[in-house]
């Protein structure tokens, strides 16, 4: 299969001048290196030990994982730790911290292409591909969650001999249509997105097999110029689609609080304040992927420091957005003088002996750590911004908690207050869907192209391409 | 091929590494009064559809029926089985609650937009479809990688192999002239870049 040549001399000259309009582009490369060095991750590399050892960590999580399920189907949900008055813990806390991870995915990939950022065009995809498996994680808790999932498809509106339909008035129910549109057009997008990549890794693939697979998925693309027309259309169309729905979705995931009546979750904060935990803990999750997969596949190109600068400044944004939402709280409720609201939140701020410690922990993570990023410094440390990201990812999952069991571990009647106690089940349960998500992710990094290409070529000065010269 | 049956064309492909050779050449070819024809590139490349004659694309009008189907499906979805076929009082709220539907609704137009949005631009394209008779070509293949092809094809009333191939080879800075076989060759061979440029005149 013919491979492609080298950098022609004019397209190294013209790409020497590494001005600050061309930061986000990959200094020194053409149309063959970007193809050839990414392209070759997928197909010119022999899978390494340090990809082995990984899978094999998250492979073990996901077994593990595998039998708390069947534990539980067995069991039922009296294996975790919720009962009255708090109901819903754990299972509910990993539904809303992932479905948040899975938001920084589209968020990158819809409104940045609006706004024509370049920087996306190094990280779109892994920020897709992190937002599918985000949102497969997210989607097995609230089944689990159900006590007889095999009934799941209860929630869907189906003729039914029973002759019910479910109560569509119900934001348990919006969840449903939300979620479940939000995966179905995330995959959709990151689907359409590889489509010429896969065409690309067709023509390269030496291998009867691979030709096969990839050709296959390609659907015979053939990178025709009128074809291009209206792909570009529908990508930018499903785009302006996917900007709303991105906000929509964790909008009706708050609504599973806020449409209740609990001291604490009924507000009308909740949905801008949930998008923007969101946007926080999914841009924390991308740079913290993007960070080893640099170092380990030698995309330094491609995913440079100035990329991970702007994501930094992008965390400090939207640890601003989550901490307005949560002195926005604070002191609507001082204000509204509501004697149970109040009592909740004294109890979130100094309630030692329940979850205060948690809060403040909280704080530190989700406000005070982001800080650092006021220095310029530290936006291009590699180190300093792991360690942020891993604990605002931390910090986002306790704030989930708490906004989730103060409320309910404090509600009106005195008499069925009540303090909820993790068992060993609920922790399995959460540590084993990192395990799918770690062995996805991985089998996406060694099967798929994790940057995109096409997006790569066009970006490339003199290319004409749709983001060249903006 | 055989020597002695001329094999049927489908078209005469010039090859380009640069898009502004691209560009060139395509205005050319439609200025000669060219239409059937098509340009590959490795990346969708700005205005260069409208150089080949393409005019707007029909996508936004599916999405927008697509969206409008959506949002009402998912609002008269709700409604019927709410207020008509299962009446169900639920804290003495009207049975055509609208303001509650409204979530479901949206998620539906939005569901239905996308899947238009992909679906028409699928179909409109004429995809999936695995074979092709560029595919015969094999330099083709960098198409999805670092070059650019103009491929005029032979359904133009205006094509004519011989006079077409030598208004393509008069194309400035072009790498090579291809014809490109309806049929893929007959047997399975070991070609190399640099052997199948058959037809080239420089």
């Amino acid at each position: 299969m013919p491979r492609a040549a080298g950098a022609s001399p004019a397209d190294a000259a013209r790409q020497t001048a590494a001005s600050d309009e061309l930061r986000y582009v990959p200094v020194g490369h053409s149309f063959a290196s970007v193809t050839d060095q990414i392209s070759d991750l997928v197909l010119g590399r022999a899978t390494r030990m340090g990809w082995y050892v990984t899978f094999a960590a998250g492979s073990f999580l996901l077994l593990m994982f595998s039998g708390v399920v069947v534990y539980l189907l067995a069991k039922g949900v009296g294996i975790w730790g919720i009962n009255v008055p708090v109901g819903w813990c754990f299972a509910i806390t990993s539904f809303v911290w992932w479905i948040g991870i899975g938001h920084a995915g589209t968020l990158i990939s819809a409104i940045l292409v609006l706004l024509h950022q370049k920087w996306r065009t190094s990280i779109n995809r892994i920020a897709e591909a992190m937002t599918i498996f985000a949102v497969m994680c997210a989607g097995t808790f609230p089944l689990l969650h159900l006590g007889r999932p095999w009934y799941f498809y209860w929630l869907l509106p189906y003729p039914n001999t029973m002759k019910l339909w479910p109560q569509f008035r119900s934001a348990l129910v919006w969840d449903v249509f939300a979620v479940s549109t939000y995966f179905t057009v995330s995959l959709m997008f990151w689907y359409m997105g590889m489509i010429p990549d896969f065409a690309t890794l067709r023509d390269r693939a030496t291998k009867k097999r691979w030709q096969m697979a990839y050709g296959m998925l390609a659907m015979g693309w053939r990178n025709s110029a009128r074809h291009w027309h209206r792909y570009q259309m529908a990508y930018l169309l499903l785009a302006g689609l996917a900007t709303p729905l991105v906000i929509s979705v964790h909008s009706v995931v708050s609504s599973d609080f806020a449409i209740s009546l609990e001291p604490g979750w009924h507000e009308t904060v909740f949905p801008p304040y949930f998008v923007a935990g969101a946007l926080l803990s999914g841009f924390a999750m991308v740079i913290a992927l993007a960070i080893p997969m640099r170092h380990y596949y030698g995309i330094k190109d491609f995913i440079s420091l100035s990329h991970l600068e702007v994501m930094a400044k992008i965390l400090l944004a939207t640890s601003f957005f989550t901490s307005y939402g949560y002195f926005s709280e604070q002191f609507i409720t001082w204000i509204s003088g509501e004697t149970y609201d109040k009592y909740v939140y004294l109890n979130i701020l100094i309630g030692w002996r329940q979850y205060a410690v948690i809060t403040w922990i909280t704080l530190g993570c989700v406000f005070i750590a982001p800080q650092l990023f006021w220095i310029p410094r530290f936006r291009r440390n590699e180190k300093v911004l792991f360690v942020v990201s891993v604990l605002v990812l931390a910090g986002m999952w306790m704030e989930r908690y708490l906004l989730i069991t103060t409320s309910l571990s404090r509600d009106f009647l005195p008499s069925s207050w009540g303090i909820f106690q993790p068992t060993i089940w609920d922790i399995l349960t959460y540590v084993g869907s990192i395990g799918l998500f770690v062995v996805t992710f991985l089998l996406f990094c060694r099967f798929l192209p994790m940057i995109s290409m096409c997006e790569m070529r066009g970006l490339l000065p003199g290319s004409r391409g749709h983001e060249e010269g903006r | 091929m055989t020597p002695d049956a001329k094999p049927k064309l489908f078209g005469l492909m010039a090859e380009f590494a640069s898009v502004d050779a691209l560009f060139a050449a395509t205005r050319r070819a439609r200025q000669a009064g060219y239409r059937e024809m098509d340009a590959y590139t490795p990346y969708a490349v700005e205005g260069l559809a409208e150089e080949l004659g393409e005019g707007k694309t029909r996508v936004p009008v599916v999405v927008l029926i697509g969206g409008l189907v959506g949002a009402g499906a998912g609002f008269l979805m709700q409604y019927w089985s709410m207020a008509v076929d299962y009446p169900f009082n639920a804290g003495g709220r009207p049975l055509n609650s609208w303001p509650a539907f409204i979530p479901i609704a949206f998620e539906m137009m939005i569901l239905v937009a996308s899947i238009s949005a992909f679906l028409s631009m699928l179909f409109m394209n004429d995809l999936p479809r695995p074979h092709h008779p560029l595919f015969n070509v094999p330099q083709f293949a960098r198409a999805s990688q670092d070059r650019f092809f103009l491929c005029i094809e032979a359904t133009d009333p205006k094509f004519d192999a011989e006079r077409t191939l030598e208004f393509l080879s008069a194309a400035e800075s072009h790498l090579g002239i291809v014809e490109v076989p309806m049929d893929p060759p007959a047997a399975p061979r070991e070609t190399s870049i640099e052997q199948t440029h058959v037809a080239v005149m420089s």
